[in-house]
Protein backbone atom coordinates (compact mmCIF):
# COMPACT_ATOMS: atom_id res chain seq x y z
CA UNK A 1 0.00 0.00 0.00
CA UNK A 2 1.68 3.38 -1.14
CA UNK A 3 0.88 6.90 0.75
CA UNK A 4 0.17 9.38 -0.67
CA UNK A 5 -0.03 12.25 1.59
CA UNK A 6 -3.50 15.09 1.28
CA UNK A 7 -0.19 18.00 1.58
CA UNK A 8 1.20 16.58 -1.23
CA UNK A 9 -2.11 16.84 -3.47
CA UNK A 10 -2.43 20.39 -2.34
CA UNK A 11 0.68 21.58 -3.34
CA UNK A 12 0.75 19.57 -6.59
CA UNK A 13 -3.30 21.08 -7.37
CA UNK A 14 -1.70 24.47 -6.83
CA UNK A 15 1.65 24.42 -9.20
CA UNK A 16 -0.61 22.72 -11.66
CA UNK A 17 -3.17 25.28 -11.86
CA UNK A 18 -0.63 28.37 -12.38
CA UNK A 19 1.23 26.34 -14.19
CA UNK A 20 -1.68 25.34 -16.66
CA UNK A 21 -3.09 28.95 -16.50
CA UNK A 22 0.68 30.56 -17.50
CA UNK A 23 2.67 28.25 -19.71
CA UNK A 24 0.81 27.20 -22.88
CA UNK A 25 1.30 23.50 -23.60
CA UNK A 26 4.00 23.34 -26.56
CA UNK A 27 1.75 21.07 -28.32
CA UNK A 28 -0.81 24.36 -28.70
CA UNK A 29 1.98 26.54 -29.44
CA UNK A 30 3.44 24.17 -32.25
CA UNK A 31 -0.11 23.96 -33.40
CA UNK A 32 -0.74 27.92 -33.57
CA UNK A 33 2.49 27.89 -35.89
CA UNK A 34 1.38 25.56 -37.82
CA UNK A 35 -1.72 27.43 -38.70
CA UNK A 36 -0.05 30.75 -38.76
CA UNK A 37 1.82 28.95 -41.69
CA UNK A 38 -1.39 27.66 -43.57
CA UNK A 39 -3.83 30.95 -42.95
CA UNK A 40 -4.87 32.14 -46.43
CA UNK A 41 -6.63 35.42 -44.53
CA UNK A 42 -3.93 37.94 -43.49
CA UNK A 43 -5.99 39.23 -40.90
CA UNK A 44 -6.36 35.58 -39.54
CA UNK A 45 -2.28 35.02 -39.87
CA UNK A 46 -1.91 38.43 -37.96
CA UNK A 47 -4.22 37.02 -34.99
CA UNK A 48 -2.36 33.59 -35.19
CA UNK A 49 0.96 35.55 -34.74
CA UNK A 50 -0.73 38.08 -32.11
CA UNK A 51 -1.97 34.63 -29.96
CA UNK A 52 2.33 33.05 -29.65
CA UNK A 53 3.52 36.32 -28.76
CA UNK A 54 0.88 36.10 -25.89
CA UNK A 55 1.76 33.02 -24.96
CA UNK A 56 5.49 34.09 -24.97
CA UNK A 57 4.46 36.95 -22.94
CA UNK A 58 2.83 35.23 -20.27
CA UNK A 59 5.26 32.59 -20.11
CA UNK A 60 8.17 34.80 -19.49
CA UNK A 61 5.92 36.95 -16.99
CA UNK A 62 4.09 34.36 -14.77
CA UNK A 63 0.70 36.35 -15.69
CA UNK A 64 -2.35 34.39 -16.59
CA UNK A 65 -2.57 33.48 -21.17
CA UNK A 66 -6.45 34.58 -20.73
CA UNK A 67 -7.80 36.55 -17.56
CA UNK A 68 -10.37 33.94 -17.82
CA UNK A 69 -8.09 31.25 -15.64
CA UNK A 70 -11.46 29.50 -15.38
CA UNK A 71 -13.30 27.25 -13.52
CA UNK A 72 -10.63 24.56 -12.10
CA UNK A 73 -11.51 21.20 -13.78
CA UNK A 74 -9.76 18.06 -12.06
CA UNK A 75 -9.32 14.72 -13.80
CA UNK A 76 -7.85 12.24 -10.65
CA UNK A 77 -7.08 8.67 -11.33
CA UNK A 78 -6.41 7.43 -8.48
CA UNK A 79 -4.70 3.79 -7.84
CA UNK A 80 -6.96 1.33 -6.19
CA UNK A 81 -3.11 0.61 -3.63
CA UNK A 82 -2.81 3.86 -3.17
CA UNK A 83 -3.66 5.04 0.73
CA UNK A 84 -4.24 8.97 1.11
CA UNK A 85 -3.54 10.30 4.52
CA UNK A 86 -3.14 13.13 6.69
CA UNK A 87 -6.83 14.69 5.29
CA UNK A 88 -9.77 14.37 3.09
CA UNK A 89 -8.94 13.78 -0.48
CA UNK A 90 -11.43 16.14 -1.94
CA UNK A 91 -10.64 18.77 0.57
CA UNK A 92 -7.14 18.51 -0.83
CA UNK A 93 -7.83 19.24 -4.08
CA UNK A 94 -10.31 22.35 -3.31
CA UNK A 95 -6.99 23.67 -0.87
CA UNK A 96 -4.69 23.55 -4.01
CA UNK A 97 -7.01 25.44 -6.47
CA UNK A 98 -7.11 27.83 -3.24
CA UNK A 99 -3.78 28.36 -2.70
CA UNK A 100 -2.63 28.15 -6.39
CA UNK A 101 -5.66 31.03 -7.59
CA UNK A 102 -4.59 33.39 -4.61
CA UNK A 103 -0.70 32.40 -5.09
CA UNK A 104 -0.67 33.09 -8.68
CA UNK A 105 -2.57 35.77 -9.03
CA UNK A 106 -5.38 34.08 -11.06
CA UNK A 107 -8.55 35.30 -11.57
CA UNK A 108 -10.99 34.16 -8.98
CA UNK A 109 -14.33 33.93 -10.97
CA UNK A 110 -16.18 30.69 -8.74
CA UNK A 111 -19.29 31.64 -7.27
CA UNK A 112 -20.71 29.72 -4.77
CA UNK A 113 -24.25 29.42 -5.83
CA UNK A 114 -25.31 29.90 -9.11
CA UNK A 115 -28.62 31.72 -9.60
CA UNK A 116 -29.63 34.27 -6.43
CA UNK A 117 -27.04 35.67 -4.47
CA UNK A 118 -23.95 34.72 -7.33
CA UNK A 119 -21.44 35.59 -4.45
CA UNK A 120 -17.68 35.39 -5.42
CA UNK A 121 -16.13 32.16 -3.52
CA UNK A 122 -13.35 34.70 -3.18
CA UNK A 123 -10.16 31.77 -3.85
CA UNK A 124 -11.89 30.04 -6.97
CA UNK A 125 -12.79 27.31 -4.82
CA UNK A 126 -14.05 24.63 -4.84
CA UNK A 127 -12.59 22.95 -7.79
CA UNK A 128 -14.52 20.47 -10.23
CA UNK A 129 -13.30 16.92 -9.48
CA UNK A 130 -13.99 13.82 -11.95
CA UNK A 131 -12.35 10.90 -10.01
CA UNK A 132 -11.89 7.49 -11.77
CA UNK A 133 -10.51 4.69 -9.47
CA UNK A 134 -7.82 2.66 -11.83
CA UNK A 135 -5.49 -0.32 -10.97
CA UNK A 136 -1.70 0.87 -9.04
CA UNK A 137 -0.79 2.69 -6.59
CA UNK A 138 -0.61 6.23 -8.17
CA UNK A 139 -2.40 9.41 -8.24
CA UNK A 140 -2.67 10.92 -11.88
CA UNK A 141 -4.36 14.78 -11.63
CA UNK A 142 -4.38 16.93 -14.62
CA UNK A 143 -6.07 20.32 -14.10
CA UNK A 144 -7.48 21.56 -16.84
CA UNK A 145 -8.95 25.16 -16.54
CA UNK A 146 -11.89 26.06 -18.19
CA UNK A 147 -12.95 29.26 -19.36
CA UNK A 148 -16.69 30.83 -19.52
CA UNK A 149 -16.47 31.92 -23.19
CA UNK A 150 -16.23 28.24 -24.80
CA UNK A 151 -17.85 26.37 -21.68
CA UNK A 152 -21.02 28.57 -22.35
CA UNK A 153 -21.30 27.49 -25.82
CA UNK A 154 -21.60 23.30 -24.92
CA UNK A 155 -23.95 21.46 -26.75
CA UNK A 156 -25.97 18.30 -26.08
CA UNK A 157 -28.08 16.28 -27.96
CA UNK A 158 -29.99 13.06 -27.69
CA UNK A 159 -29.60 12.15 -30.84
CA UNK A 160 -31.50 8.57 -32.23
CA UNK A 161 -29.56 6.18 -34.04
CA UNK A 162 -31.37 7.05 -37.29
CA UNK A 163 -29.19 10.80 -37.25
CA UNK A 164 -26.13 8.50 -37.37
CA UNK A 165 -22.91 10.20 -38.28
CA UNK A 166 -24.83 13.05 -40.42
CA UNK A 167 -26.35 13.95 -37.27
CA UNK A 168 -22.92 14.17 -35.71
CA UNK A 169 -21.34 16.15 -38.27
CA UNK A 170 -24.71 18.75 -38.28
CA UNK A 171 -24.51 18.64 -33.94
CA UNK A 172 -20.55 19.16 -34.38
CA UNK A 173 -21.16 22.11 -36.80
CA UNK A 174 -24.24 24.01 -35.15
CA UNK A 175 -22.08 24.29 -31.70
CA UNK A 176 -19.19 26.07 -33.59
CA UNK A 177 -21.18 27.85 -35.83
CA UNK A 178 -23.57 29.02 -32.88
CA UNK A 179 -20.18 29.89 -30.98
CA UNK A 180 -18.38 31.70 -33.60
CA UNK A 181 -16.11 34.37 -31.94
CA UNK A 182 -17.46 34.08 -28.39
CA UNK A 183 -15.73 30.57 -27.88
CA UNK A 184 -12.38 32.90 -28.79
CA UNK A 185 -11.41 30.67 -32.33
CA UNK A 186 -9.45 28.50 -33.58
CA UNK A 187 -10.79 25.80 -30.92
CA UNK A 188 -9.95 22.49 -29.60
CA UNK A 189 -13.67 20.97 -30.27
CA UNK A 190 -14.31 18.00 -27.61
CA UNK A 191 -17.41 15.39 -29.22
CA UNK A 192 -18.58 13.06 -26.42
CA UNK A 193 -20.59 10.32 -28.17
CA UNK A 194 -22.63 7.56 -26.53
CA UNK A 195 -23.12 6.80 -23.28
CA UNK A 196 -25.90 8.53 -21.36
CA UNK A 197 -26.63 12.33 -20.98
CA UNK A 198 -23.76 12.49 -18.01
CA UNK A 199 -21.47 10.07 -19.70
CA UNK A 200 -21.32 12.22 -23.34
CA UNK A 201 -20.86 15.28 -21.58
CA UNK A 202 -18.03 14.36 -19.90
CA UNK A 203 -16.41 12.09 -22.84
CA UNK A 204 -16.40 15.81 -24.54
CA UNK A 205 -14.78 16.92 -21.61
CA UNK A 206 -12.20 14.48 -21.55
CA UNK A 207 -12.27 15.01 -25.29
CA UNK A 208 -11.61 18.64 -25.36
CA UNK A 209 -8.53 18.49 -22.11
CA UNK A 210 -6.88 15.78 -24.59
CA UNK A 211 -3.60 16.82 -25.70
CA UNK A 212 -2.94 18.11 -29.22
CA UNK A 213 -1.68 15.48 -31.80
CA UNK A 214 -3.36 12.73 -29.89
CA UNK A 215 -5.43 10.84 -31.99
CA UNK A 216 -8.91 8.76 -30.95
CA UNK A 217 -7.18 4.92 -30.93
CA UNK A 218 -9.93 3.47 -32.61
CA UNK A 219 -9.35 4.32 -36.16
CA UNK A 220 -12.61 4.98 -37.45
CA UNK A 221 -13.32 7.37 -34.99
CA UNK A 222 -9.51 8.87 -35.41
CA UNK A 223 -10.79 8.98 -39.22
CA UNK A 224 -14.11 11.01 -37.97
CA UNK A 225 -11.69 13.45 -35.72
CA UNK A 226 -9.97 14.56 -38.89
CA UNK A 227 -13.29 14.69 -41.07
CA UNK A 228 -15.10 16.91 -38.40
CA UNK A 229 -11.53 19.09 -37.81
CA UNK A 230 -11.98 19.92 -42.02
CA UNK A 231 -15.47 20.51 -41.73
CA UNK A 232 -15.04 23.29 -38.97
CA UNK A 233 -12.55 24.98 -40.97
CA UNK A 234 -14.66 25.10 -43.97
CA UNK A 235 -17.09 27.29 -41.64
CA UNK A 236 -15.14 30.57 -42.66
CA UNK A 237 -15.02 32.27 -39.07
CA UNK A 238 -11.43 31.50 -39.00
CA UNK A 239 -9.32 33.03 -36.07
CA UNK A 240 -11.69 35.33 -33.83
CA UNK A 241 -14.16 35.22 -36.19
CA UNK A 242 -13.14 37.53 -38.82
CA UNK A 243 -12.33 35.02 -41.12
CA UNK A 244 -10.53 32.69 -42.42
CA UNK A 245 -9.50 28.82 -42.61
CA UNK A 246 -8.24 28.07 -39.09
CA UNK A 247 -11.49 27.99 -37.25
CA UNK A 248 -10.24 24.65 -34.94
CA UNK A 249 -6.82 23.04 -34.28
CA UNK A 250 -7.94 20.03 -33.64
CA UNK A 251 -11.22 17.78 -33.12
CA UNK A 252 -11.25 15.31 -30.40
CA UNK A 253 -13.80 12.21 -29.64
CA UNK A 254 -13.97 9.94 -26.70
CA UNK A 255 -17.10 7.61 -27.06
CA UNK A 256 -18.57 4.88 -24.77
CA UNK A 257 -21.47 2.24 -24.96
CA UNK A 258 -24.93 3.38 -25.32
CA UNK A 259 -28.28 1.93 -25.58
CA UNK A 260 -30.34 0.47 -28.57
CA UNK A 261 -32.35 3.77 -28.48
CA UNK A 262 -29.85 6.32 -27.93
CA UNK A 263 -26.76 8.49 -29.64
CA UNK A 264 -25.87 11.18 -27.12
CA UNK A 265 -23.47 13.34 -28.41
CA UNK A 266 -22.02 16.41 -26.70
CA UNK A 267 -19.79 19.08 -27.40
CA UNK A 268 -17.36 21.06 -25.07
CA UNK A 269 -15.42 23.15 -26.99
CA UNK A 270 -12.08 24.42 -25.64
CA UNK A 271 -10.62 27.88 -26.78
CA UNK A 272 -7.29 28.29 -28.18
CA UNK A 273 -5.75 28.34 -24.76
CA UNK A 274 -6.06 24.33 -24.66
CA UNK A 275 -4.45 24.85 -21.05
CA UNK A 276 -3.51 21.60 -18.98
CA UNK A 277 -0.87 20.28 -16.64
CA UNK A 278 -0.72 17.40 -15.09
CA UNK A 279 1.63 14.92 -12.77
CA UNK A 280 1.37 11.90 -11.36
CA UNK A 281 2.46 10.99 -7.32
CA UNK B 1 0.09 43.81 -46.46
CA UNK B 2 -2.81 44.88 -44.23
CA UNK B 3 -3.50 48.51 -44.44
CA UNK B 4 -1.80 50.43 -41.27
CA UNK B 5 -4.37 50.84 -38.02
CA UNK B 6 -5.99 53.93 -37.77
CA UNK B 7 -4.75 55.82 -34.42
CA UNK B 8 -7.90 56.85 -32.20
CA UNK B 9 -8.43 58.65 -29.28
CA UNK B 10 -11.02 57.39 -26.86
CA UNK B 11 -13.75 58.25 -25.98
CA UNK B 12 -14.10 59.45 -29.31
CA UNK B 13 -16.80 61.54 -30.16
CA UNK B 14 -20.22 61.44 -32.57
CA UNK B 15 -18.92 62.18 -35.47
CA UNK B 16 -15.66 60.16 -35.23
CA UNK B 17 -18.18 57.20 -33.92
CA UNK B 18 -20.07 57.92 -37.46
CA UNK B 19 -16.61 57.30 -39.81
CA UNK B 20 -15.91 53.94 -38.49
CA UNK B 21 -16.20 51.53 -40.80
CA UNK B 22 -16.68 47.46 -40.09
CA UNK B 23 -12.73 46.05 -41.14
CA UNK B 24 -10.65 48.87 -39.83
CA UNK B 25 -8.29 48.28 -37.46
CA UNK B 26 -7.51 50.87 -34.77
CA UNK B 27 -5.30 51.80 -32.07
CA UNK B 28 -7.06 53.02 -29.04
CA UNK B 29 -5.35 55.58 -26.65
CA UNK B 30 -6.88 57.46 -23.56
CA UNK B 31 -9.99 56.38 -21.40
CA UNK B 32 -11.93 53.66 -21.22
CA UNK B 33 -14.50 52.08 -18.72
CA UNK B 34 -14.28 47.89 -17.88
CA UNK B 35 -17.40 46.57 -16.80
CA UNK B 36 -18.64 43.52 -17.22
CA UNK B 37 -21.91 40.96 -16.20
CA UNK B 38 -22.49 41.79 -12.76
CA UNK B 39 -21.70 45.53 -13.17
CA UNK B 40 -24.11 45.70 -15.99
CA UNK B 41 -26.83 44.40 -13.99
CA UNK B 42 -26.74 46.72 -11.52
CA UNK B 43 -26.16 49.65 -13.90
CA UNK B 44 -29.37 48.66 -15.58
CA UNK B 45 -31.11 48.27 -11.99
CA UNK B 46 -29.94 51.77 -11.24
CA UNK B 47 -30.87 53.54 -14.27
CA UNK B 48 -34.30 51.62 -13.97
CA UNK B 49 -34.82 53.26 -10.71
CA UNK B 50 -34.14 56.41 -11.82
CA UNK B 51 -31.00 56.93 -10.27
CA UNK B 52 -27.64 58.04 -11.13
CA UNK B 53 -24.58 56.33 -11.49
CA UNK B 54 -21.35 56.74 -9.68
CA UNK B 55 -19.61 57.53 -13.06
CA UNK B 56 -20.62 59.30 -16.20
CA UNK B 57 -21.72 57.07 -19.07
CA UNK B 58 -22.50 60.19 -21.54
CA UNK B 59 -19.63 59.35 -24.32
CA UNK B 60 -17.85 56.47 -22.82
CA UNK B 61 -16.60 53.32 -24.06
CA UNK B 62 -16.88 50.30 -22.46
CA UNK B 63 -14.56 47.59 -22.32
CA UNK B 64 -15.95 44.33 -21.84
CA UNK B 65 -12.95 43.21 -19.00
CA UNK B 66 -12.86 40.98 -15.89
CA UNK B 67 -9.07 41.62 -15.21
CA UNK B 68 -6.92 38.79 -13.25
CA UNK B 69 -5.18 41.01 -10.55
CA UNK B 70 -1.89 42.51 -10.81
CA UNK B 71 1.19 40.81 -9.34
CA UNK B 72 3.41 44.03 -7.43
CA UNK B 73 4.75 46.17 -9.71
CA UNK B 74 2.14 45.33 -11.90
CA UNK B 75 -0.92 47.74 -13.41
CA UNK B 76 -3.26 44.96 -13.94
CA UNK B 77 -2.95 41.01 -15.00
CA UNK B 78 -3.99 39.95 -18.26
CA UNK B 79 -6.81 41.97 -19.51
CA UNK B 80 -8.49 40.24 -22.82
CA UNK B 81 -12.24 41.02 -23.46
CA UNK B 82 -15.44 38.89 -22.29
CA UNK B 83 -18.37 37.27 -24.30
CA UNK B 84 -20.18 40.75 -25.36
CA UNK B 85 -23.42 38.63 -26.26
CA UNK B 86 -23.74 38.24 -22.20
CA UNK B 87 -24.58 42.07 -21.71
CA UNK B 88 -26.72 42.22 -25.00
CA UNK B 89 -29.86 42.39 -22.42
CA UNK B 90 -28.46 45.58 -20.75
CA UNK B 91 -27.02 47.25 -23.67
CA UNK B 92 -29.88 49.22 -25.82
CA UNK B 93 -30.01 50.50 -21.76
CA UNK B 94 -26.91 51.77 -21.60
CA UNK B 95 -26.84 53.14 -25.10
CA UNK B 96 -29.59 55.62 -24.56
CA UNK B 97 -28.09 56.77 -21.40
CA UNK B 98 -25.05 58.02 -23.76
CA UNK B 99 -22.65 55.08 -24.26
CA UNK B 100 -20.89 55.60 -27.29
CA UNK B 101 -19.19 52.28 -28.43
CA UNK B 102 -18.09 48.86 -27.07
CA UNK B 103 -15.02 46.62 -26.86
CA UNK B 104 -15.71 42.96 -26.81
CA UNK B 105 -15.41 39.77 -28.77
CA UNK B 106 -18.75 37.81 -30.39
CA UNK B 107 -21.67 37.78 -32.13
CA UNK B 108 -24.54 40.49 -30.82
CA UNK B 109 -28.01 39.95 -31.07
CA UNK B 110 -30.43 41.61 -33.36
CA UNK B 111 -31.51 44.33 -30.88
CA UNK B 112 -28.18 45.50 -30.27
CA UNK B 113 -27.79 45.42 -33.99
CA UNK B 114 -30.45 48.03 -34.24
CA UNK B 115 -29.30 49.66 -31.21
CA UNK B 116 -26.01 49.97 -32.57
CA UNK B 117 -27.43 52.39 -35.14
CA UNK B 118 -30.00 54.18 -33.77
CA UNK B 119 -27.65 55.26 -31.02
CA UNK B 120 -24.31 55.42 -33.08
CA UNK B 121 -22.58 53.71 -31.06
CA UNK B 122 -20.30 51.06 -32.59
CA UNK B 123 -19.04 47.74 -31.53
CA UNK B 124 -15.46 46.96 -31.52
CA UNK B 125 -13.48 43.56 -30.77
CA UNK B 126 -9.97 42.82 -28.93
CA UNK B 127 -8.81 39.61 -29.63
CA UNK B 128 -9.84 36.99 -27.42
CA UNK B 129 -7.66 35.14 -25.08
CA UNK B 130 -4.79 37.68 -25.70
CA UNK B 131 -5.08 38.41 -22.43
CA UNK B 132 -1.22 38.85 -21.68
CA UNK B 133 -0.18 40.80 -24.61
CA UNK B 134 -3.09 43.43 -23.78
CA UNK B 135 -2.42 44.47 -20.39
CA UNK B 136 0.72 46.27 -22.11
CA UNK B 137 -1.46 48.50 -23.43
CA UNK B 138 -3.03 49.86 -20.37
CA UNK B 139 -1.19 51.93 -18.15
CA UNK B 140 -3.17 52.63 -15.51
CA UNK B 141 -6.11 50.74 -13.50
CA UNK B 142 -8.51 52.86 -10.72
CA UNK B 143 -11.94 51.36 -9.53
CA UNK B 144 -14.37 53.44 -10.22
CA UNK B 145 -17.07 51.97 -8.67
CA UNK B 146 -18.57 48.37 -7.10
CA UNK B 147 -14.98 47.22 -5.77
CA UNK B 148 -16.95 44.54 -4.10
CA UNK B 149 -17.23 43.16 -7.20
CA UNK B 150 -13.73 42.00 -7.63
CA UNK B 151 -12.68 41.10 -10.99
CA UNK B 152 -16.20 42.80 -11.83
CA UNK B 153 -15.92 46.33 -10.37
CA UNK B 154 -15.87 49.30 -12.69
CA UNK B 155 -12.83 50.77 -13.86
CA UNK B 156 -11.14 53.64 -15.62
CA UNK B 157 -8.52 52.31 -17.92
CA UNK B 158 -5.79 54.65 -19.48
CA UNK B 159 -4.68 52.71 -23.08
CA UNK B 160 -2.14 53.33 -25.61
CA UNK B 161 -2.56 51.95 -28.64
CA UNK B 162 -4.65 49.30 -27.53
CA UNK B 163 -5.39 47.17 -30.98
CA UNK B 164 -8.94 46.74 -31.97
CA UNK B 165 -11.42 46.04 -35.05
CA UNK B 166 -14.37 47.54 -35.45
CA UNK B 167 -17.26 44.45 -36.27
CA UNK B 168 -20.42 46.74 -35.87
CA UNK B 169 -20.26 50.24 -37.28
CA UNK B 170 -23.30 52.14 -36.94
CA UNK B 171 -24.38 52.05 -40.83
CA UNK B 172 -24.92 48.36 -40.10
CA UNK B 173 -21.85 46.87 -41.33
CA UNK B 174 -21.01 43.31 -39.71
CA UNK B 175 -17.43 42.80 -40.60
CA UNK B 176 -18.19 39.03 -38.71
CA UNK B 177 -20.15 38.45 -41.47
CA UNK B 178 -18.18 39.89 -44.25
CA UNK B 179 -15.03 38.96 -43.02
CA UNK B 180 -15.79 35.26 -42.71
CA UNK B 181 -17.83 35.07 -46.17
CA UNK B 182 -14.59 34.69 -48.64
CA UNK B 183 -13.30 31.71 -46.66
CA UNK B 184 -16.85 29.30 -46.09
CA UNK B 185 -17.02 26.51 -47.64
CA UNK B 186 -20.14 25.15 -46.83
Amino acid sequence: MRVIHAQTITDTVARLAIEACCHLPLSVRDALSRAASQEPSPAGREILAQLQENASIASAEHMPICQDTGLAVVFAELGQDAHIVGGDFEAAIHEGVRQGYVQGYLRKSCVAEPLFERTNTGDNSPAIIHLRLVPGDRLHLRLAPKGAGSENKSLLKMLTPADGLDGVRQTVLEAVQTAGPSACPPLVVGVGLGGNMEVAALCAKRAAARDLGSRNPHPRYAALEEELLTLCNKTGIGPQGLGGRTTALAVHIEWAATHIAMLPVAVNLNCHAARHASASL
Amino acid sequence: MQPAARQLCVPFDAATARSLRAGEQVLLSGTILAARDAAHKRMVETLEQGESLPFSLAGAIIYYLGPSPARPGQVIGAAGPTTAGRMDPYTPCLLAHGLRGMIGKGYRSAAVAAAIREYGAPYLAAVGGAGALLSRCIKHYTVLAYPELGPEAVAALAVENFPAIVVMDVHGGDWYRTGQAPYCEL
